[in-house]
């Protein structure tokens, strides 16, 4: 994973003593740098002062909601934040995404899981830009090119759902919210979200072998949608 | 033994003791200062009490006193606070009364009411002051008062006998029995005539026309007896009821009870003391008792007020009061009395002359023969007194009837003349008849009698040679008169008794039927609205009233049901609430709050006063018509009870509510302790053996505890996230998203989540084509998928598939999920949705038993329905639907 000489700096925000120890258990083997912030103010110095590379965040700090770290970092740095959090609802989730962060793990998660994510978005952050040709073990979107091919046989589609492919394949792998899918390809004038289903639905009977069980195009339950490629 | 037995006092005295014992806790202490005659110092001596429980540090304030000028008196009520009098404006004269309301806010430890037997202004809550004191020592408020034994209910006729002086303004008896200190106070009557005269008790003016009127020295001696023989008679009382309580043998009479019949005449009120005192003589109890005969239908409601003032004073008195029916008095009487165990009946002495007692055996003599082991007590009771207003007051003369009677007359005189050239004048008489006769039917028993009687004149007259002159030829025609005369006089009496039956039969029956209809009507209902919604209707329709019933809700009371139209005032609001905290009627046609527009009854249980209902009579007479008010009590009571069922009815309800949600509670805490500690047990348990650096493990079974514990850790995650959905759903925190939502993708999205324990499992999928989007939200429907997807993996054999099915039915989404597993036998099917069930299966697959029944709560938040069923050759079929829109 390392693409750099120096080890990646990790910036663990969370008030439970409990979960940091875990977490500094978990990700000891990892050859990361480990940092460590107890509440919103001190994660806020912390990630100026550290300039992490990544940030692990809880939601429930005490004294700033999660959120607003996001929104606060967000104003001056793009560092990928994945948010550890019990809070399990939907509506905190597409909060939490919308003001930019780039993962939302639930706890209880696994250790397995989080260091996969955490792979995910370091690769991202850590790419200078996209891959111009995004591969999904059968599905090749050719982003230079405008070109999507099924198993080598080029799919046709309409620019609409061209256009939903790519945002997802920019970036693969994670979630965007219904908020931010409709503001990037409808520019976020259409209140209805009924287009954004159809054209999911329309889109999946292209790509997906199987439509009814999708192997790319993964519905994020009351989120959004992700671009599945491991 | 046995001796013991006896001597021990019985449950039943036991308990009057106790009872007696705490009615006194609750209430206020009664002390009346008891004097003979005014000017002996009552008041004087209780301002005297009051000064010395006021050094002893006691709170006691001065509710109403007058000091007739006193100059001794005055000084004495220095230091006592005073209660401002209330003044109450009548016929333009402002009275001073004592403001009860003010003392019930003062709430004092004692106070000072003077003349228990006054008469408070027009206008005031109650009638008589001694309401007053009742309700102030209801409140438990101690009360010092002053009375003179005339005023004393029982006495009332005796003091008259003795004085010549009728006192209207009396106290009942039981006041006296309740007070827990009677304090006579007496001086010899020549130092009360002293000071008499000496101006201390009446300006000199009053004082001389009272010396001549009533403080004659006989007549003070005879009172000064009176109050001294009641007070001992007081103290014999307590006495004997202290014997009682502490079963001291003694002379005990045998249980006697007395029997007075009243029929409203001026002598039932004599009788009726008179009874009284000899059933205090006796200590026994005592009953009164009416007779209503058919005959005297029209004497009855004439004397209705009379009658149901009697049975009022009686009861006042302590008697016990019923109202007979019976063609005989005397039978009835004895009946009754035969039922009731009477052992005396008194009666009255007759009055009447002997030629109508020649004509009617004089009820004394009926009873006598009919009493057989019962003693017949004969009271002498002579019109003396007030000359007795008659008990028949004569009806105005209705002229229109007698003008009808002598045109009747007329008539017949016509008729008759063309024929009596044919017929012979004894013929004649016949038409008379027929005239007499229809007299009597739709006149009256006076025109009647009339139309007789003119009938013998005018064929005197018209038809009896010589013709046209009163003069009789012929001496038999006298016979002809006779007979004429007696037979409409016959004639008429019987119609009009047989009418007056009739009319009675129909009162009664009238009743019967209201009081059948209403509890009819009573038996249907289920709910209070219901209830007093008949109420309401009955009263309207059996009496013509309108009528309002108030509730109570919380301290105050609320109109719950009313005739249409009915408003009240704050004031007939407070006469209402007044009715219901003092358990007894209120308002116009009682004795309390009489200047009430409305007569207000409690609704009243054994146990408790439910609440009022208020009435508005058509005519004021109705308002002391004894058959309106039993028949309104009988509503009322009625009423009271049926709401008390309904009640009881809802507290039953709500206690099968808790007891369901107690068990719901027990099952749940089960349920959470099971399921939490079962998964923690794998989890400490594993750890436990792995922090073990004694024994070290080996790798393989270090990989056996560390995969339980894993499945554990994720089993107890499942239940928790469980438990949360489960509250969020109760407590309706849960807030539905629904959005149009593309079915296929929700499929997708369930068998997504059920990939891990899919494994190589296959589920058969068959979705319709064209399926439209369906509201629903999406997150909670696949919730229901994957605990239906779930439990058909979990309680179905590995090597058969699942099936799920989505198509459109008649407008609704159904979505099915398929097993092939064991099914559910068929009686446990309801059950399967409820909390906390579980299939009982053999190997314990380990549900929460809150899967389907979140399930349940979700689809039906959605408007949609979820059932189960077993499938024919074998399996379990759980189907959705949800609407279309």
């Amino acid at each position: 994973m390392k693409t750099d000489s120096t080890k990646p700096r990790v910036l663990m925000v969370d008030d439970e003593v409990a979960i940091l120890r875990f977490l500094r258990v978990a990700l000891q083997n990892e050859e990361f740098s480990l940092y460590e912030a107890e509440n919103g103010h001190s994660a806020l110095a912390a990630a100026a002062a550290v300039r992490p590379d990544i940030v692990l965040l809880d939601l429930g700090l005490p004294d700033l909601d999660g959120v607003e770290v996001i929104r606060r970092v967000r104003e001056w740095s793009q560092v990928p934040i994945i948010v550890l959090s019990v809070r399990d609802s939907e509506d905190d989730k597409v909060g939490a995404l919308d003001a930019g962060a780039d993962d939302y793990l639930i706890k209880p998660f696994s250790v397995g899981e989080l260091q996969a994510r955490m792979r995910v978005a370091l690769r991202r952050s850590l790419q200078p830009g996209p891959e111009p040709v995004v591969r999904c073990e059968e599905l090749e979107i050719d982003l230079p090119r405008r070109r999507v091919t099924l198993s080598g046989a080029e799919v046709q589609l309409t620019p609409t759902e061209y256009e939903l492919l790519r945002l997802l394949a920019a970036h693969a792998g994670r979630v965007l919210t219904h908020g931010q899918i409709m503001k990037q390809v409808w520019g976020g004038s259409y209140g209805d979200q009924n287009v954004l289903r159809v054209t999911v639905r329309n889109l999946r009977q292209k790509i997906e072998p199987d439509p009814s069980r999708p192997r790319y195009l993964i519905t994020e339950l009351g989120i959004g949608y992700r671009l599945k490629c491991d | 033994m046995r001796s013991d037995e006896e001597a021990r006092p019985s449950p039943e005295t036991l308990l009057k003791v106790c009872q007696a014992e705490e009615a006194q806790e609750a209430s206020g202490k009664l002390k009346i200062f008891l004097g003979y005659a005014a000017g002996v110092g009552k008041t004087y001596a209780m301002l005297e009490a009051a000064q010395q429980r006021l050094r002893d540090g006691r709170d006691v304030v001065v509710g109403y006193v007058e000091s007739h000028g006193r100059s001794e008196t005055d000084l004495l009520l220095q230091g006592l606070e005073s209660v401002p009098k209330a003044q109450i404006e009548y016929l333009g004269v402002i009275l001073p009364e004592m403001d009860i309301d003010a003392v019930l806010k003062r709430k004092p430890q004692i106070v000072l009411v003077d003349e228990l037997a006054h008469t408070n202004a027009p206008g005031s809550r109650h009638e008589k002051r001694w309401q007053d004191v009742e309700e102030l020592l209801s409140t438990g408020i101690d009360v010092y008062t002053t009375v003179n034994i005339q005023h004393f209910e029982s006495l009332n006729d005796i003091v008259a006998q003795i004085t010549g002086v009728i006192v209207r303004e009396t106290v009942p008896d039981s006041l006296l029995d309740r007070a827990i200190e009677i304090r006579l106070v007496d001086i010899p009557p020549e130092d009360l005539l002293q000071r008499l005269r000496e101006g201390k008790v009446y300006i000199p003016e009053k004082a001389a026309r009272a010396t001549e009127k009533f403080f004659k020295p006989g007549n003070l001696m005879a009172l000064r007896e009176l109050s001294l023989r009641r007070a001992a008679a007081r103290v014999d009382d307590q006495m004997r009821a202290y014997m009682e309580s502490r079963s001291i043998a003694g002379p005990w009479p045998v249980a006697d009870r007395l029997l007075v019949c009243v029929s409203g005449s001026p002598f039932s009120e004599r009788l009726i003391r008179t009874t009284r005192r000899l059933a205090d003589e006796i200590k026994a109890p005592w009953h009164t008792v009416y007779v209503e005969t058919p005959g005297g239908g029209k004497h009855v409601r004439e004397n209705r007020a009379r009658v149901w003032k009697d049975l009022r004073l009686a009861e006042s008195l302590g008697a016990q009061i019923s109202s007979l029916t019976g063609v005989s008095v005397a039978q009835a009487l004895i009946d009754y009395a035969v039922k009731n165990n009477v052992t005396k009946i008194v009666v009255g002495k007759p009055t009447k002359s002997r030629w109508r007692e020649f004509l009617r055996q004089p009820l004394v003599d009926q009873v006598i023969r009919l009493s057989g082991s019962i003693d017949v007590h004969v009271v002498s009771i002579t019109a003396e007194g007030a000359a007795p207003k008659m008990a028949r007051q004569k009806r105005p003369m209705p002229w229109s009837g007698y003008l009808k009677s002598i045109a009747l007359v007329l008539a017949a005189s016509i008729v008759c003349e063309p024929a009596h050239q044919h017929l012979a004048p004894t013929n004649l008489v016949m038409v008379y008849l027929l005239a007499v006769v229809l007299a009597a039917v739709r006149l009256g028993r006076r025109e009647s009698m009339l139309t007789a009687f003119l009938s013998v004149l005018a064929f005197d007259f018209f038809f009896v040679p010589p013709r046209f002159t009163f003069a009789v030829s012929d001496t038999q025609y006298f016979i002809t008169f006779a007979g004429l005369f007696m037979v409409g006089v016959v004639i008429s009496t019987l119609v009009s008794q047989s009418r007056e039956r009739a009319d009675s039969i129909r009162e009664r029956e009238l009743q019967t039927a209201s009081l059948y209809h209403l509890s009819r009507g009573l038996a249907v209902s289920s709910d209070l609205e219901a209830i007093l919604a008949e109420l309401v209707k009955n009263v309207e329709e059996s009496l013509g009233a309108n009528v309002m019933v108030l509730l109570p809700d919380g301290e105050r009371l609320e109109e719950r049901a009313a005739s249409t139209g009915m408003a009240l005032s704050i004031k007939e609001l407070a006469v209402a609430d007044w009715a219901f905290r003092n358990h007894s009627p209120a308002g116009r046609g009682t004795d309390t709050l009489i200047s009430a527009e409305l007569l207000y009854l409690p609704l009243q249980t054994s146990g408790d006063v439910l609440g009022v209902v208020g009435v508005k009579l058509r005519d004021e007479l109705e308002y002391s018509s004894a058959l309106s008010r039993r028949l309104l009590e009988a509503f009322a009571t009625q009423v009271a009870l049926a709401i008390e069922r309904v009640q009881f009815g809802k507290q039953a309800e709500q206690a099968q509510i808790l007891q369901a949600r107690e068990t719901l509670e027990r099952a749940l805490l089960n349920s959470i302790s099971h399921d939490l500690r079962t998964p923690l047990v794998s989890i400490t348990g594993a750890l436990g053996a792995l922090r073990d650096k004694l024994n070290p493990l080996l790798e393989e079974a270090r990989e056996d505890l560390l995969d339980a514990a894993w499945e554990a850790a994720g089993r107890l995650n499942r239940f928790v996230g469980n438990l949360l959905d489960m509250t969020r759903l109760e407590s309706g925190a849960l807030k539905l998203k629904e959005v149009p939502c593309d079915v296929e993708d929700l499929v997708g999205c369930a068998i997504a989540a059920v990939e891990p324990q899919l494994g190589k499992r296959k589920v058969e999928l068959r979705i319709d084509e064209g399926l439209p989007l369906v509201n629903m939200d999406m997150v909670l429907m696949t919730q229901v998928l994957v605990n239906l997807l779930d439990n058909a993996l979990k309680y179905s054999p590995r090597e058969n598939p699942v099936e799920l099915a989505a198509t459109l039915v008649r407008e609704r989404l159904t979505l099915a999920v398929s097993d092939r597993g064991p099914g559910v036998p068929e009686g446990e099917l309801p059950h399967i949705f409820d909390k906390f069930y579980r299939v009982p299966v053999p190997e314990g697959a380990g549900g929460t038993g809150l899967g389907l029944s979140i399930c349940k709560g979700i689809v039906e938040a959605h408007g949609g329905t979820i059932a189960a069923e077993n499938r024919s050759g074998g399996g379990l079929q759980v189907v959705v639907t949800l609407p279309v829109r």
